[in-house]
């Protein structure tokens, strides 16, 4: 039976173009799809979009459903857009769930996999998957309420678990890093996995003030950009010196010429820790090199991070809501992970923080945020955690404070370094 | 119904090595370095020695399974079965042979999937859900970005950038889009229009009154029914209230407006990350195309590809140039808007004698 195809013109001027465009695949729904249903769940949401599109609105409202079990990880959506009679304006789209679904850090999938989740989705859903997430779920987007547990069930027989939503431990994001990257420190893969599937009570029964977050990126560069997003960010990085092979060097300079080194990888260190030797080989003053990873970045194959490997931790990175925007700081600026029991430690650390963040952080408010209100040093003495100068861009400005206690304070410090 | 309901299995995040390249997963943890023999294919090089290049395609993000099952075909036809997907939303072929490189570039070209986003290239933009499938957005985010990156294509397929450009959007102002070297994100002019009938039955309303960050509300009889009223001086348009209480409509098809932000920075290369700053406003929240978007970001593209220096992010390039230069150079106005009142925001002003003549 042919639909009754409504009328997209302004979204239809999103088909042309050299992008591959997501209305185009919509409307190949809608036509070439053999199930019925979900040609009709395509019409539907196309003319939906087209409301918005010419209304210049939303129309659609959340609402509470989750799985079996489980308190959150599907985002419901109910169609706003109703005739006089109050029947929907486009009933076979009129619920329009989506499922969060972990996916396997690093993005990585065979196509046998990503054809058995569309065939649950073809059977169940709308046919649209949304790869990914900005928070990093894979999404099946778009089913209606009676689909979600058998959907569920399915993917959950196969492997998939549902992702985070709502105030909870969300799901989580790994670089590429070690498994085709050389800049590596770390096994982002198993970090990403021990940390969340440590967690996953306080991802699928959100019950936290609100979200938490963790990003796992393997150097500095930080491609999860986890000090902007993550409430816990881990950072790969290492601690001895770096690495130099000379002849690559000299190769390099000898390729791109002495003044191109000197203007975009000697002068552009932040730390002056770079400088061009007279026989065109490098010299890296490792002690202040602060591991940006920028002459690494540039050279390739002259440059490579160092053997004795581990992470850096930064706590309380979030997005605007409700104070602005806040960068993650130094929680930890350095951790080996290499044992099983190095991985203990920094779950039982994650753990502290969460539990502090929902004891002390009011409702709605992110990790960043309460540090903010209470200050980093109490937080720290709340988790356990010592004080260390790497947590700080320079000591305070502001006379305005009580030290009673100065004394005890420096012995500490004193103690500390002689321990 | 018989089928007794059965408790999930709380498998969490899935092993990714049942899924990787074999090639990847072989030499795991063991790259020595890469290089990029053309723009938009990355080289890599074991320590063992093995090859992989990396072809990076473009995808829509939001992907109907006729078009995720091509995409699948291609990669069953060159990558053994074997794909992955970057942070950004592009999707990524490995290969172990050269030979198979044009083959699979020609493959990918004639089934509509330009391939780009490597090295210093505008990639693909960070987006969110949008009026596709969110519940707040005061625009649409994939259809943004469609048309964006059509107009921004010649530079998503070369290299020829100071450094590479990330690019990100979000439909309100609580930004999922995250930080970017340019960003495009809703910006409210007018407070919320309340629905006074609706408030006392649809939300909680002190936690209402906690969400706004500028304690513009409070709680208020209308008709003799309980809800909300929102003190306009002080109100900054935010729409931190909205999802709490939908009655608070922010959205207008009118006063929604566009803004723009430039030289947000999340790696740690060189300079620390650094948030974006906005420095355009006020432009149209023009569906289907939103031409004046994309009129400004070209402008700054074409000022900082022109201007910058080789590996200057665009933030840091404003850096050293000066935000008097910025302005110059694009033609952007500057206004009292631009200088920030917010929380800390005396650390934005120039606290020197430093002028640039
Ligand atoms: C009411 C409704 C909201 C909806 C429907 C919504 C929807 C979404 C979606 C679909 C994503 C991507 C999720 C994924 O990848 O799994 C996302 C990410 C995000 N959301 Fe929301 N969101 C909402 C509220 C908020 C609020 C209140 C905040 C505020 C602070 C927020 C901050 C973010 C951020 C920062 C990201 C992405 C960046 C990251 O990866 O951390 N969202 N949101
Ligand atoms: S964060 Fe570092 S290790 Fe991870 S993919 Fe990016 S460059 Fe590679
Ligand atoms: S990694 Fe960064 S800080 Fe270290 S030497 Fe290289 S450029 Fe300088
Ligand atoms: S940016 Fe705002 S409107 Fe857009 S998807 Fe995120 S929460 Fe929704
Ligand atoms: S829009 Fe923002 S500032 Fe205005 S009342 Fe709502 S929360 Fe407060």
């Amino acid at each position: 039976m042919a639909i009754d195809k409504h009328d997209t013109p302004m979204i239809d001027q999103l088909v042309p173009g050299p992008w591959p465009s997501f209305i185009k695949g919509i409307q190949r729904l809608r036509d070439e799809h053999p199930s019925e249903r979900i040609n009709g769940m395509a019409n539907d949401l196309l003319g939906q979009l087209e409301t918005s599109y010419e209304t210049r609105k939303g129309y659609w409202k959340g609402g509470t459903i989750s799985v079996f079990g489980y308190g959150g990880g599907i985002i419901p959506r109910f169609t706003e857009l109703k005739n006089e009679d109050g029947n929907s304006r486009f009933p076979e789209a009129q619920e329009f769930h989506t499922m969060r679904i972990q996916p396997p850090g690093g993005f990585h999938y065979t196509t046998d996999m990503l054809r058995t989740i569309m065939d649950l989705d073809e059977k169940h859903g709308s046919g649209m998957i949304c790869l990914h997430g900005q928070t990093g779920n894979l999404m099946l987007v778009g089913m209606d309420s009676d689909a979600i547990q058998p959907l569920f069930d399915e993917m959950n027989a196969i492997g998939w678990d549902l992702g985070g939503a709502g105030p909870c431990v969300r799901t989580g994001m790994s670089c590429v890093g070690a498994a085709r990257c050389e800049h590596s420190n770390a096994d982002e893969i198993k970090i990403n996995r021990v940390l969340l599937n440590n967690f996953q009570d306080d991802m699928h029964r959100p019950a936290l003030p609100y979200k938490f977050k963790f990003k796992v990126s393997g150097c500095a560069n930080d491609c999860t950009n986890s000090i902007q997003r993550a409430d816990m960010a881990i950072i790969g990085t290492w601690r001895d010196d770096m690495k130099v092979n000379q002849d690559e060097v000299k190769a390099y300079v000898e390729k791109k010429g002495r003044k191109y080194v000197v203007d975009n990888v000697i002068s552009r260190c932040p730390t002056n820790s770079l400088s061009l030797n007279d026989d065109d080989t490098l010299e890296v003053n490792n002690k202040d090199c602060v591991r940006c990873m920028h002459c690494i970045n540039v050279m390739t194959k002259a440059l490579s991070a160092g053997d004795d490997k581990g992470v850096t931790l930064l706590i309380g990175g979030k997005r605007t809501l409700k104070i602005g925007d806040l960068f993650g700081t130094v929680l930890v600026p350095f951790m080996k992970l290499d044992t099983d029991e190095d991985y203990e430690k920094l779950v039982e650390l994650a753990e502290e923080c969460i539990d502090f963040f929902a004891e002390n952080a009011l409702e709605h408010e992110r990790t960043g945020e309460m540090i903010e209100r209470i200050g980093l040093a109490n937080f720290l003495e709340g988790i356990g955690v010592d004080i260390d100068p790497n947590m700080i861009n320079h000591p305070r400005v502001s006379s305005y404070v009580r030290m009673d206690d100065w004394d005890e304070e420096a012995a500490k410090w004193k103690e500390s370094k002689a321990g | 119904m018989s089928n007794a309901p059965v408790m999930p299995i709380e498998s969490g995040t899935p092993d990714s090595f049942q899924y990787m390249h074999p090639t990847l997963r072989k030499n795991y943890g063991q790259w020595a370095y890469h290089d990029r023999p053309r723009p938009g294919v990355l080289h890599h090089v074991s320590n063992f020695g093995d090859e992989v290049w990396t072809v990076k395609a473009a995808s829509p993000r939001q992907l109907d399974i006729l078009t995720l099952r091509e995409i699948c075909d291609i990669a069953d036809e060159f990558c053994k079965g074997y794909l992955r997907f970057t942070m950004r939303g592009n999707i990524e072929y490995m290969v172990t042979e050269e030979s198979q490189l044009e083959p699979l570039i020609k493959r990918l070209n004639d089934a509509g999937y330009p391939i780009g986003g490597t090295g210093n290239s505008v990639t693909m933009i960070s987006h969110t859900q949008g009026w596709l499938h969110c519940d707040i957005p005061g625009t649409d985010a994939s259809g943004v970005v469609k048309s964006l990156m059509d107009e921004l294509i010649d530079e998503f397929v070369v290299e020829e950038m100071p450094n590479r450009v990330h690019i990100t959007t979000s439909c309100c102002q609580i930004n999922c889009g995250g930080q970017g070297d340019i960003a495009i994100n809703i910006q409210h002019t007018k407070p919320p229009k309340i629905n006074h009938d609706l408030v006392g039955n649809a939300c909680e309303r002190p936690s209402v009154v906690a969400r706004c960050p500028v304690a513009a509300i409070r709680p208020a009889m209308v008709n003799g029914k309980p809800t909300l009223e929102v003190d306009e001086k002080k109100c900054i348009c935010c729409g931190a209230c909205f999802p709490p209480c939908p009655p608070m409509q922010i959205n207008d098809p009118e006063h929604s407006k566009l803004a723009v932000w430039v030289g947000g920075k999340h790696s740690n290369a060189r300079s620390k990350p650094m948030f974006h700053k906005l420095v355009a406003a006020g432009l149209p929240n023009n569906a289907p195309r939103w031409p004046e978007v994309a009129g400004v970001v070209k402008k700054i593209l074409a000022a900082y590809k022109e201007n910058a220096n080789d590996y200057e992010r665009m933030g840091e390039w404003v850096e050293r140039i000066g935000w008097q230069q910025f302005f110059d150079l694009t033609g952007l106005p500057f206004t009292k808007y631009h200088i920030d009142n917010w929380r800390g925001s005396r650390n934005s002003l120039n606290q020197s004698a430093h002028i640039r003549f």
